[in-house]
């Protein structure tokens, strides 16, 4: 990166000269449950290892609290849905070198993002849900990171793999860009032999437009993929949907596979609408 | 050469296995119906086999039924799987390294120890497919030594087809629906039990232990009319000949846009062809950096990966991967193999979601005389 000539240097150019020492990473939340986080938590040993290898300065789930620290390193957790977060995902961004969303929420908007498809927003769920409404401080839309700043990688998933999220570290550490694997489920499913649910049951799955990375979970136990790492490269979404069709399904239960976790990704609201506007 | 028919009761199939596990072979693997479908699994004994099971085969469907009165274990065309999985790993490692004290690496490569194992049921078009994958990976100057660890431990037991699926045309490319060749041993199903022969001298060996009688010409009558029955009853075709200039001289059709609007590019063909075998590789380096794993998997000529190059995509459009696929298959595979890459299991028909068909597909690029539309 550039020197700056100013005197007054930012966080991110101090971060920068430093010399010989373990990158800094941070793990920041917004609008999320906090499972994909629990990506680090649970990875028990490998986490320990982690912290051998890098300087863990602001994780609020697992303890180290420095929200405001530069970092080289920034995995992000939850998609932006208040006006608080849409300043703090600016800071996030200048403070960090390079910068992961984490999981469906963060990538996508995840579940929240349903919110988006209403007339007026937030409002009318805020009301029915919250005794005393006027404490909600929430914007209408929630949306992933990438519309408001940029970011270098996509990590997919409701939650996110752990596997995945240790590679992507590994990677970075090599001083490489860590590669994703955009395909579609169906090639790993097959990978591990599993039987197709949709061919030899009929189920609606939606692995042939899904992304990657699970691992085939849902298919290794008879039951259809419900896309929680959201849409794969070049997804045919009008054809499966024809096809979901053709296996019986209500054009209002088509609409709705391309309608929950992952309902903000741009492939699946347009397959949504198309289908909606049938039903 | 295929020795003299003998008859093997349906009563001693569990004879044949200890036969096998005496000659050495001590896993068996053999068809089971799980998840419903027919897949090679594991089995101990004949009670594992699909007894009673037929299959309903259609583009983009596959059921599997029970008839209750069914003595015949093995009336039914093949699942998604076939010997592609034993031989060429979904996934595995080719070699590991470790950084050693001077900082450098140390390669070693993997334990290629396979248990001797009997595959039960192998069909027609999975030995056709077999002997393609035998001549890429082991016929060349570089044979594969993964490949050949795996194609060694294992002894072959065919079953002739005698109930293809709707969507089977193995006659049509001359792969079956008998097993010519490529097997240890050979098997017809009738209802009292199996004529079988001999094609290797390991073959021999396990029949030989068995001690039985000669089939009579009666029971090899009836296991060859179920095997002319089988081809004869089969409804798809395609044109075995080579079809490289014909489809070159359409690459511009209008049709590869009409499957490019049904394919989901998902590469559940590719996966279930018993002859398609792309891969990647890629390594899986430990969190502390200090070793990795290089691996071997599946991969598919309808992702989008498999034609990166340079910082770009050759087929990013589906009409592409497909024509690319289908070209492939039908076209260039002479040259490289002597003959086509489809040996007519109708797979990728029944296991495409969208059931997308190779023979309609086929069909219809050809009706048209010349390249324009």
């Amino acid at each position: 990166m550039k020197a700056s000539a100013r005197t007054q240097t930012t966080a991110l150019e101090r971060l920068n000269a430093r010399e010989n020492a373990r990158p800094r990473v941070a793990v920041h939340k917004f609008s999320s449950c906090d499972g994909c986080q629990l990506a680090f938590i649970n990875a028990g040993e490998a986490l320990l290892e982690l912290a051998q290898l890098v300087e863990i300065v602001h994780f609020a789930e697992a303890g180290p609290m420095d929200p405001e620290a530069a970092v080289d390193i920034a995995f992000v957790e939850g998609s932006i849905s208040t006006p608080d977060e849409a300043e703090r995902i600016q800071a996030v961004r200048a403070n960090s070198r390079f910068l992961v969303s984490l999981g469906a929420c963060a990538t996508s908007g995840g579940l929240q993002a349903l919110r988006n498809f209403n007339a007026d927003g937030a409002t009318g769920w805020t009301e029915a849900v919250y005794a005393q409404p006027e404490f909600i401080d929430s914007l209408d839309t929630a949306t992933p990171v990438a519309e408001h700043v940029k970011v270098d990688l996509e990590l997919w998933g409701c939650p996110v793999n752990a596997r995945q999220v240790f590679q992507a570290v590994r990677q970075l550490l090599f001083g490489v860009e860590p590669v994703v694997d955009k395909d579609k489920l169906c090639v790993e499913c097959k990978r591990q032999q599993h039987v197709c649910v949709l061919v030899a049951q009929g189920i609606p799955c939606m692995g042939p437009v899904t992304h990657t990375g699970c691992g085939a979970l849902c298919p290794a136990f008879g039951r259809d993929c419900y896309a929680c790492f959201g849409p794969a490269e070049n997804p045919n979404t009008a054809s499966l949907a024809r096809r979901f069709d053709g296996l019986g399904l209500m054009p209002e239960s088509v609409a709705q596979r391309f309608h929950f976790i992952n309902s903000h990704a741009p492939a699946f609201r347009a397959e949504w609408l198309a289908w909606k506007e049938r039903s | 050469m295929a020795t003299s028919a003998l008859f093997l009761p349906r009563s001693s199939v569990d004879s044949l296995f200890d036969a096998l596990r005496d000659q050495g072979f001590s896993r068996l693997v053999g068809p089971v119906a799980r998840d419903g479908a027919i897949v090679y699994r594991e089995i101990a004994s004949a009670a594992d086999l699909p007894r009673g099971m037929r299959d309903r085969q259609a583009p983009g469907t596959y059921r599997l039924e029970t008839q209750h009165d069914g003595v015949r274990m093995f009336s039914w065309a093949n699942g998604p799987q076939a010997l592609k999985p034993l031989t060429f790993a979904p996934r595995e490692p080719l070699w590991r390294c470790a950084r050693d004290e001077s900082g450098g690496l140390t390669f070693a490569d993997v334990e290629r120890e396979h248990e001797p194992t009997a595959v039960i049921g192998v069909r027609a078009c999975d030995l056709a497919a077999l002997q393609i994958h035998q001549q890429h990976f082991l016929e060349s100057p570089y044979p594969d030594p993964h490949y050949a660890a795996r194609r060694a431990s294992l002894f072959l037991v065919a079953v002739h087809c005698s109930h293809p699926a709707d969507t089977c045309f193995c006659a049509s490319t001359g792969d079956g629906p008998r097993a010519e060749s490529g097997y240890d041993l050979a098997m017809s199903e009738l209802d009292e039990g199996f004529v079988v022969t001999a094609g290797t001298d390991p073959g021999r060996a396990v029949l030989a232990s068995l001690g039985l009688g000669a089939a009579s010409s009666l029971q090899r009558e009836e296991a060859d009319r179920e095997v002319a029955a089988a081809a004869r009853g089969q409804g798809r075709s395609l044109p075995s000949r080579n079809l490289k200039d014909a489809l070159y001289a359409r690459l511009e059709h209008p049709h590869w846009d009409h499957v490019g609007r049904r394919c989901l590019s998902c590469g559940n063909c590719t996966a279930v062809c018993p002859t398609c075998f792309c891969h990647a590789e890629q390594d899986a380096p430990a969190l502390n950096g200090e070793s990795a794993e290089h691996l071997r998997q599946w991969d598919s000529c309808f992702t989008a990966v498999h034609s990166y190059m340079g910082h770009f995509l050759v087929r990013e459009e589906t009409r592409l991967r497909y024509r690319q696929w289908l070209t492939h298959k039908l076209g260039s595979w002479h040259e490289q193999y002597g003959r086509s890459g489809c040996v007519g299991c109708g797979r990728c028909i029944a296991w495409c979601p969208v059931g997308i068909d190779i023979t309609a597909e086929v069909a219809t690029l050809m009706e048209s005389g010349d390249a324009q539309p």
